[in-house]
Parts: C-alpha cells; sequence; structure tokens
C-alpha cells in the first residue's frame, strides 16, 4: 500500500475500445460492463488508482455514459469523493473539430486539456477499462522517474496468438528497455510484450503532445506518438508480472470471467490487503435453500439459490429456483431465473427473467447472450 | 446554527452484554455481528434511516473502540448529514467534573445538550440489542395521535415467558396503567420493548428530577437508580402523565444471551421466521468490507445456508451462516453454527450447534459442539461457544455449553 501521492493524476479512458464488444456497450460504457460477480470494469483501474495513492482521477467518457455515472457517482466508494484530488467526471463537449466525439486517445486528451492543466500534478497514469488486472503504480512510477523516461508503456511479458485474441498491441523494446517498435493486431503467435494500454507520462510532455495533436489534427495516440515519432521522445516499457485480462469481445469476456474459477488467478486480482472497491449495494449475504447444490462458482450478495450451480460466475441479487441447472453460465446482476430451467454456456445481461421451465443453451464455443431486462 | 428538529433518536449502545461473555471482551453488545454481514446496531440505524430520523446521538462507554469505528461518519446509513447525522456520544468531562453513564437515564441526561441543539419535539430513545424492522414514525404518529406523554412500544409475548420482560398493563385504549420490571405472576402479556417515544420538554424535565432525587438518595446513603424502566416510566405514571403502549407485530428478538444469538440467527434460515433481509424497501444497512464474491468449490455442499462475500467453502455447510472471508476447507463440517468473519475450519474439523467468534482457527480433527440427540442429558446441551481470535488445536473439543475464550 502507498501513501497518498497527490503528484500523479489518473486517468480512465472509460469507453476506450467499446465497439470490440458492441454487445455489452450498446446501453453502457466499456467502463461499465459488469464483471466478477459485482464488480463493474472501472471498479479495477479506479481502485488501482486508489491503492497506489492516487486520488486525482479524472474519468474520461464519450456516449452511453448513464450507468458510469450512476456506478461511480461521487466517488465516494473509491475513497475518492476529496477536497484534494477527488474524481473528476469528464464527459465529452463539442469543439470545432470533432463535435463532442473524439475518435482516439488524444482527441480526448485535447478535448479535456483544461482540467488536465489545472491538475498540480506532474506526472499522468493513463489507464483503459478493458485491461483487468490489479497492479500497483508506485514501483512504475519510481521507474520512470528513475530512468528519466518520457513515457513509460505498461506491459506484460506471454503468450499472445492473433488466432485466438482478437486484439492486442505487441511492444518491441531494445536491450536498453527504450522501445524499439510497436505492432497493432500484427497476425503472430509466441511469446511477447502485450501492452496493458497503461501510459506513465510527465505532465509536460504529454502538454508537447497535445499541443502537437492540436496543431496537426491527430488523434491517435498509438500511431502517431508510439509509431511515428517513437524517436523524439524516451519511450521505456515497464513490465507488469501479474495476472491480467484483456476483454476485447463476447467469447474472451465470458472466458475472463470463468477464469476467475482458477483459484490462483482470483487471488492474483483480489489480494487481501489490495481490495477492489465497488458501488456498495447493501445486499444480504446469499442465502442457499433446502436442496441447492453448488459447485466450483462464484457467487456474490444477495443471491438466493434454490437449484443447482455449476462452474459459474453470478452476480449480486440474482434468484434461481428450485430444480434449476445452471452451468457454465454468467449471471449478472438482478436476474430471475424461475423453477425447472436449464441454463448452459449463457451470458444473461441484467435484470433477465428466465419463465419456470425454459431452457437457453449456447455451445461451449460461443457463449448465448440474453439481452438486458428481457423476459425470456 | 443548527435547524429543529421533529425528531431526534437517542440510541443506548454502552451495554456491555456480559452475558454474551466470550463475544463482548473488546467488543461493545451492539458491535456484535449478526446475520453474516451485519453488527447488532445495523437494526436500530437502518430503521432510524428509514424511519425519516436523520439525527442519532450513539451513548457509548464500554469498550467502544469497535462500535465507534464501525459507526464513522454514519456514511453507511445515510446518517452522514450536513445537520444531523449520527454522532457518538461518549462520558465526558464537564466543570461539575467527569461521570461514567450511571444508568440508561442518566445517560441521556448527560446528553441533553446535544438534544437542545435540535429543539425537537419528540424524542425516540433505543436499544442496541434487538433485531427487528420498525417504523418508528409510525410510533411517533402514534404518540402524537394520543397526545401523549410517552409512548412505549410493546409485544405481545407467551405468557410463560412475560416474567422475563418489563410488562405493561393497559386499559382498553392502550393507554398505560401500570408497569412491573420482571413480574413473578404477570397480569399481562405486553412486554417493553425498550423503545419509547417521549415529548421532549416531559423527558427533559423527569431527566432532571430523577438525577437530583437519585444524587439527593445517594448522599444519604438510600439506595439510588438512574433507569428509564424503573425511574423515568414509573415516575411519569405516579404523577399521571398519558402514557400509551404501542403495540408492535412483527420479528422481534432480544439477542442479550449467547442462546438467543444463535437462535436469532438461526431464525434467518427459517422460512417461517418473518424477517426479510432480501426485502428492498426496507433494507438493514451495514458497513461494507470491500471482499470479492464467495467462492463454493468442486467439493462444497451447502444446503440452508447464508453466506458473505469472500468466503470459501469447499467443505459441507448446512443450516450454518458464514460472514465475510470465512474459510470452509475440503473436508470439513459446519452444521447449525455461526461463523464469524475471517475464521478459518480446515479439513477434518467440524463443528456443529456453535458460535465461533471473527479470526478464530480451528484445526483439523478438533470438534466444536454437539447435536442435541448426542447428548442424553437434555439439561447439560446448549451451543458451545469460541470466542474471537481463539486457535482450537488439532484433537481439541469444546464441548456443549463450553465458552472458550483462550487458545486451546
Amino acid at each position: 500500500m502507498s501513501s497518498v501521492n497527490y503528484n500523479v493524476l489518473g486517468l480512465i479512458f472509460a469507453s476506450m475500445h467499446d465497439s470490440n464488444i458492441i454487445e455489452l456497450t450498446e446501453k453502457r460504457t466499456m467502463g461499465s460492463i459488469p464483471f466478477g460477480g459485482r464488480y463493474r470494469l472501472i471498479d479495477f483501474p479506479l481502485s488501482n488508482f486508489v491503492n497506489s495513492g492516487i486520488v486525482e482521477v479524472g474519468v474520461i467518457t464519450k456516449s452511453n455514459y448513464a450507468s458510469l455515472l450512476d456506478h461511480v457517482g461521487s466517488g465516494r466508494d473509491w475513497d475518492l469523493s476529496r477536497k484534494n484530488g477527488g474524481l473528476h467526471l469528464l464527459p465529452p463537449y463539442s469543439q470545432k473539430y470533432n463535435g463532442g466525439m473524439y475518435t482516439g486517445r488524444l482527441d480526448a486528451l485535447r478535448n479535456i486539456w483544461s482540467c488536465i492543466e489545472h491538475s498540480k500534478a506532474q506526472y499522468v497514469i493513463m489507464a483503459n477499462c478493458d485491461v483487468v488486472t490489479t497492479i500497483d503504480f508506485a514501483p512504475a512510477l519510481r521507474q520512470h522517474k528513475e530512468s528519466g523516461a518520457d513515457i513509460t508503456l505498461i506491459y506484460s511479458k506471454g503468450m499472445y496468438d492473433s488466432k485466438k485474441d482478437k486484439s492486442g498491441t505487441i511492444l518491441e523494446f531494445n536491450e536498453d528497455n527504450t522501445l524499439k517498435n510497436v505492432f497493432v493486431d500484427p497476425k503472430i503467435s509466441g511469446e511477447c510484450c502485450q501492452w496493458l494500454e497503461m501510459i506513465i507520462i510527465s505532465k509536460d510532455v504529454l502538454d508537447k503532445i497535445v499541443h502537437y495533436a492540436d496543431t496537426s489534427n491527430v488523434s491517435s495516440f498509438t500511431r502517431e506518438i508510439l509509431q511515428n515519432r517513437k524517436d523524439e521522445y524516451k519511450i521505456v516499457g515497464y513490465e507488469h508480472k501479474d495476472f491480467f485480462v484483456r476483454i476485447d469481445s463476447t467469447d474472451n469476456y465470458y472466458a475472463a470471467n470463468m477464469a476467475l474459477l482458477d483459484a490462483d488467478k482470483r487471488n492474483a486480482l483480489f489480494k487481501p490487503d489490495i481490495p477492489v472497491y465497488t458501488k456498495v449495494r447493501d445486499s444480504a449475504p446469499a442465502k442457499y435453500g433446502l436442496e441447492s447444490n453448488i459447485k466450483n462458482s462464484l457467487i456474490a450478495d444477495g443471491c438466493v439459490i434454490e437449484g443447482t450451480v455449476e462452474n459459474s460466475i453470478i452476480f449480486r441479487g440474482v434468484k434461481i429456483g428450485k430444480d434449476t441447472v445452471v452451468k457454465n453460465s454468467v449471471i449478472m446482476q438482478g436476474t430471475v431465473i424461475g423453477s425447472g430451467c436449464q441454463v448452459v454456456n449463457v451470458i444473461t445481461d441484467k435484470n433477465v427473467e428466465i419463465s419456470d421451465g425454459k431452457t437457453a443453451m449456447g455451445s461451449d464455443l460461443y457463449p448465448m447472450l440474453l439481452e438486458k431486462n428481457r423476459v425470456f | 446554527m443548527y435547524t429543529k428538529k421533529k425528531v431526534v433518536a437517542m440510541l443506548l449502545a454502552g451495554g456491555q452484554g456480559s452475558r454474551l461473555y466470550a463475544l463482548t471482551k473488546n467488543v461493545a453488545k451492539p458491535a456484535v455481528p449478526y446475520g453474516g454481514k451485519y453488527r447488532l446496531i445495523d437494526f436500530p440505524l437502518s430503521n432510524c434511516t428509514n424511519s425519516g430520523i436523520d439525527t442519532v446521538g450513539v451513548l457509548t462507554q464500554y469498550q467502544p473502540l469497535v462500535l465507534n469505528e464501525y459507526i464513522g461518519n454514519g456514511e453507511p446509513w445515510d446518517l452522514d448529514r450536513m445537520n444531523g447525522g449520527v454522532h457518538v456520544l461518549p462520558p465526558y468531562e464537564s466543570q461539575a467534573g467527569a461521570s461514567w453513564y450511571e444508568g440508561t437515564a442518566n445517560a441521556i441526561y448527560q446528553n441533553m445538550n446535544f438534544i437542545r441543539r435540535y429543539n425537537p419535539e419528540y424524542v425516540v430513545v433505543l436499544g442496541g440489542d434487538h433485531i427487528y424492522k420498525m417504523d418508528y414514525s409510525k410510533m411517533v404518529d402514534f404518540h402524537i395521535a394520543n397526545d401523549a406523554d410517552c409512548t412505549i412500544s410493546v409485544i405481545d409475548v407467551p405468557l410463560a415467558e412475560a416474567s422475563r420482560f418489563g410488562i405493561m398493563i393497559c386499559d382498553d385504549k392502550n393507554q398505560v396503567v401500570d408497569f412491573v420490571e420482571k413480574p413473578k405472576e404477570p397480569k399481562s402479556t405486553l412486554a417493553s420493548m425498550g423503545i419509547y417515544v417521549f415529548s421532549w420538554k416531559k423527558l427533559e424535565k423527569y431527566l432532571i428530577e430523577n438525577e437530583n432525587d437519585a444524587n439527593a438518595k445517594r448522599e444519604k446513603g438510600e439506595p439510588w437508580s438512574k433507569d428509564f424502566g424503573k425511574d423515568i416510566i414509573t415516575s411519569m405514571l405516579r404523577d399521571k402523565q398519558r402514557l400509551f403502549a404501542y403495540e408492535f407485530e412483527g420479528y422481534w428478538k432480544d439477542v442479550g444471551t449467547l442462546d438467543s444469538l444463535w437462535e436469532a440467527n438461526m431464525d434467518l434460515l427459517s422460512p417461517s421466521v418473518p424477517l426479510d433481509l432480501y426485502d428492498k424497501s426496507w433494507r438493514i444497512y451495514s458497513r461494507s468490507n470491500y471482499m470479492p464474491p464467495q467462492y463454493l468449490g468442486d467439493n462444497a455442499q451447502v444446503e440452508n445456508s447464508m453466506i458473505a462475500e469472500g468466503s470459501v467453502v469447499d467443505g459441507s455447510l448446512d443450516f450454518s451462516i458464514l460472514f465475510a472471508g470465512v474459510t470452509v476447507e475440503e473436508g470439513a463440517t459446519v452444521k447449525y453454527s455461526i461463523v464469524m468473519p475471517g475464521t478459518v475450519i480446515k479439513s477434518g474439523a467440524v463443528v456443529e450447534y456453535a458460535i465461533v467468534g471473527s479470526d478464530c482457527v480451528i484445526e483439523s480433527g478438533a470438534h466444536i459442539g454437539k447435536s442435541p440427540e448426542q447428548v442424553p442429558d437434555r439439561d447439560k446441551w446448549g451451543i458451545a461457544v469460541v470466542g474471537h481470535n481463539v486457535t482450537v488445536s488439532s484433537g481439541k473439543s469444546v464441548e456443549p455449553q463450553d465458552i472458550v475464550g483462550e487458545n486451546i
């Protein structure tokens, strides 16, 4: 745990890569996609900042952000309702060059530059919501300062296979840890450094970059800075060694949830002394009925379960009736499944209702997604 | 400048809860865990906020550290207010000297200045050791409608149990004509729930009177007391003040003893008990501890139970309540028991008909409690209790009715 660091501004791109998972972002941002039984994706970057002592956090949104605003509120549940620093919600506003809709990270930064400029922080750390991991930014920041880097890119070393991973940015470094190459969605497989899309940058450098973006009317940080102008800055890597998942499609959203059934992965994400904060919902503990039978499942508060649940992630306040079998499924909050149902390889979005005796079955290759608020 | 409040609630939370022994060694009774994620005080605090009472004084005295930290700024109960909100009121030193709270009436007497700041019409006096959901605003309305000076909430109890309670004898209009504390031969079955609504000016008068009388008696070496039931209510009845009984219907449980605490938890697992914690219209709030969802493993066998977040269960669980962050390893058995936060039940351990406190370790092969069938002499059966932070070593057992407060 780190002490409070007023010298860093955290920025979260809540809508980055929304279009990768359009089924779940149609009515919400990437950041407000439910995940892991009781969280929204934004809880991970928010908690990472707070647990790293970073208490000034801006959340950059683009569209459909009602559910996100409802979730983060004043930031109180993350201890970000503060006089010094705290949470800044940064919805887009219309400027002459973009009509209120930005297309890339630089575009978004141009849009909110006045807010960044007013911050007293000397460093900015940027993160997305589509990468789920638990990371302490303090050692990465230390390395950034000690190495004299302009920009530090946080990556994870591991297997990447373009046939399985739908997207990814692969980094190559020189022997002195400076950036050599950046490949976006390359057709490769093997061990490599996958960028977690986390950036540590000194604010004066960011100022120059945003000014350049403004005058040159460019919008992509990856293309314009990391690829085209990397020799103008000292860009170095920082390896994050813990478990992470990147969510860029419905099937790997499903897989990322299922990964939490593995104790090692779960314990890497949820460490006893590094809490992942989320909106408090004041639900009662989960209740299991007379004939309930639960195996290998993650179950959140407020659930009432009377049937059988196997290999599943059950979010807060879900009800599962008698003689119902739920298997290999991700059941989002407020879902009500009646009695005598079969639900296998399914993702139910929020507040879905499955009536008594109904069967919902996806394939083990591709889960079936049941839309939000629908009655089946 | 303070805004005038119609109602101020005063919550008596100083009780030691000596009959809860091992569980209240380091915490005040209202901070005793209940129902998987609550503490006893969550019930009156949530009832206040749900009843629209936003100004609450919590009178603490015994072991206040955990309770103070738990209440904090009152945010979990929506009691962090610009005007009013929840205030912890410990005994303090004044120019007249320092004094501990010398009874329930004296505790309020010493904090009359807190109440006066809000200039309320009515003061609701509550205890911190009962499990119930109640709309105090209806009771205040009843008080107003009767033009009462004091209204006491009562519940109809079985005649056989009536002698354990303070019993109200009422006329046909619910006006209290007599009050007897723990009568040997009860003349009524209306038991006081320890919940009072007072018209503030009247209460103020009787508090001052009681204080002066009791102090005078003390100086003369006579027996004295400063207690609500015994002194304030009795004096008001003597003076023919208007006291009314407000009959409460619903679930109400006193958790003064280890057995009743165990029963009150077990009640949550009974479909016939009308205490619904899942009812969103009257939520019971508590301070969250930010743990991941619970994980039930491949070997888990869980039935008829409640489990809070952060627990990991791979053993067998029946008719039990697990609090946050409890581990039940593969091959461990827990039935008819309550296991408080952070405790680990190792593989091969058996816990039955027991209360296990927080952060305990029950080693493999340890055996806590016995079922009633295993104890031929009915008088020797009772729940087994392990206090907080206790390790029960392999091969050790804790017998029914035993209370273990140290490592064994």
